[in-house]
């Protein structure tokens, strides 16, 4: 029970003089209940790579399957496979089109086949996971909202189609901190609650290491690193910078005071565990 | 989803046409397809195609490109050709069946009207195949600048061409990615009849719309800031110059222009 890739190539704009070369077999599988973030440069083919997850793009050769079903297939299984895995785009509040949240949120279900009632149940858990207080916003104009706000209104949306894997491809673009680590929070919560999947593409290597136990590094059409995110940064960070990625400041940070002697531990997560850290091996109070 | 349409024909090239100034392609074509109806004889129709062919070897496309960019018009061609042969009245009977009957007249007219419509595709692609469209709008802000006098807002027209060229890929690419989002959530725009359709696409035009206004909202601030006060006054970078290519170019054409109303009434004339 799992997503999995089996050598997936894909090529845009195939036969055209244009024609490239996005994805150049890949293979990885995407476990049920796990964390997992995407990190690559831009044209790296990880946006292409995550299409794949649900059958917005098809595969040119080799096969993609969600619990065992040929997600390509015209199928209604092979829809009901697709839909397992909701997809957040990046600035998903482009996305909005209807008159309320309400309807809003409605439309996917509603794709989905619930019933009205099951459609109400859905939009009420979707708005409550995403933060979105049920009788003040549901008549509200999607348009009308801030931009976290919207942000959320299209999570839900997506949220409430029920989904076993969620997949979001930089979900906090062009969000301030606060709306940030709000979004992360009801997202990590629905993680927590409903062991969903979840699947984040990302160019921030502080979020990576901050929520996902599993990283892909994606280079050049390829699965450069697959494993924990901290071993990774330790292990690679040389290869990173030079595929023009980064590791987490707080892991710079931690190096650079090691050089000088400090005694720190391995694997700090974020500033917050360096400080303590640093506190420690200072003796201070 | 929509990555395989592809817009506006331009294939960049450095040959002779490609280099000739976009008011003389376009001044050029215009002048080929005003002789295109001075056509008459079957020897003036061979100098027309020769002249095309020559300028396709010229300008260094793939022929077979060129000879693809009359699909569109290919069902307007052969309901001409087959218009005129059925239905122009002849003595010369080619064939007949019951009430249908082809005149030789009927099939050189057919002939020649389906001709005439080919060239007139096949010349005019090549002005689009050889020149930008940024170019192109260039050369005809340009060519209109005289006419402002009488009030045709030369500049205005052309700013407005290029900026919708220039927004035709961005706004695809926006429908792609809606269209992607949208399908996510389970939409479906191929099944249902018309008005079902019609309305399965409201959650791909909204967005669209919104993002269109906010795209031309963003334009307008930033041409404002960049002190954008309209065609008055305005100076170019890369101001359009003539050399003697163009002249050679308009020589040519000329000559071919001349050549066929002679052809058609200098008969007349010399007698």
């Amino acid at each position: 029970m799992s997503i999995n890739l089996t050598n997936v190539i894909y090529t845009y704009l195939k036969g055209t003089p244009f024609e490239s070369l996005a994805l150049k077999g890949v293979s990885t599988t995407i476990n049920p209940g796990e964390i997992v973030a995407i990190i690559g440069h831009t044209g790296s083919g990880k946006s292409t790579l995550v299409q794949h997850l649900n059958g917005l793009l098809n595969p040119g050769s080799g096969k993609v399957t969600v619990e065992d079903i040929d997600i390509s297939a015209k199928t209604s299984e092979a829809k009901k496979a697709r839909q397992m895995v909701g997809m957040v785009f990046q600035y998903p509040e482009h996305q909005l089109f209807a008159e309320t949240v309400y309807e809003d949120i409605a439309f996917g279900p509603r794709n989905k086949g619930f019933t009205p009632e099951e459609v109400d149940k859905a939009v009420r858990e979707g708005m409550a996971f995403v933060g979105l207080d049920f009788e003040t916003f549901k008549e509200r104009s999607p348009f009308q909202l801030s931009g976290g706000q919207m942000r959320r209104v299209a999570i839900a949306g997506i949220v409430a189609m029920n989904p076993d894997y969620l997949v979001l491809d930089e979900p906090s673009a062009g969000l301030d901190p606060r709306s940030r680590d709000a979004v992360f929070r009801e997202v990590m919560n629905l993680h927590v609650t409903r062991k969903l999947a979840i699947v984040l593409v990302t160019h921030s290597m502080e979020e990576a290491v901050k929520y996902a136990k599993r990283m892909l590094v994606i280079n050049q059409g390829n699965i450069l690193f697959d494993g924990k995110p901290e071993e990774i940064f330790k292990e690679h960070t040389d290869e990173l910078i030079e595929i023009g990625m980064d590791i987490p400041e707080s892991y710079k940070l931690a190096a650079l005071l090691r050089k000088q002697g400090m005694n720190l531990p391995e694997g700090l997560k974020d500033e917050k565990e360096l400080a303590k850290a640093i506190k420690k091996a200072k003796g201070w109070k | 989803m929509l990555s395989n349409i592809t817009l506006g024909q331009y294939f960049p090239g450095t040959s002779f046409i490609h280099k000739l100034d976009p008011r003389t392609k376009i001044l050029a074509t215009l002048i080929y397809i005003i002789a295109i109806f001075f056509a008459e004889s079957t020897l003036s129709y061979g100098i027309l195609a020769g002249f095309a062919f020559l300028v396709i070897l010229a300008s260094r496309l793939p022929i077979l490109m060129v000879l693809k960019s009359v699909k569109p018009i290919l069902i307007i061609v052969i309901f001409t050709l087959l218009i005129h042969m059925f239905t122009h009245p002849g003595e010369h009977i080619l064939w007949s069946w019951k009430f249908f009957v082809i005149t030789q007249e009927g099939l050189e007219t057919g002939l020649k009207m389906s001709s005439r419509l080919l060239l007139l595709m096949i010349f005019s692609s090549i002005l689009t195949f050889t020149t930008s469209p940024i170019v192109l709008t260039d050369g005809i802000e340009r060519l209109l600048r005289p006419f402002k006098c009488i009030g045709v807002p030369a500049h205005e027209l052309a700013m407005m061409m290029t900026i919708a060229l220039r927004f035709i890929p961005t706004l695809l690419e926006e429908t792609d990615r809606i269209m992607k989002a949208q399908t996510s959530r389970g939409a479906d725009f191929t099944s249902g009849n018309i008005l079902q359709n019609i309305r399965n696409m409201l959650p791909i035009l909204v967005p669209l719309f919104i993002s269109a206004f906010r795209r031309a909202d963003e334009l307008a601030i930033a041409m404002e800031a960049r002190c954008y006060r309209g065609g008055e006054g305005r100076t170019r970078m890369r101001e359009l110059a003539y050399g003697s290519r163009d002249m050679f170019a308009y020589l040519l054409v000329i000559l071919l222009f001349v050549g066929l109303a002679f052809m058609k009434w200098g008969k007349a004339c010399v007698l």
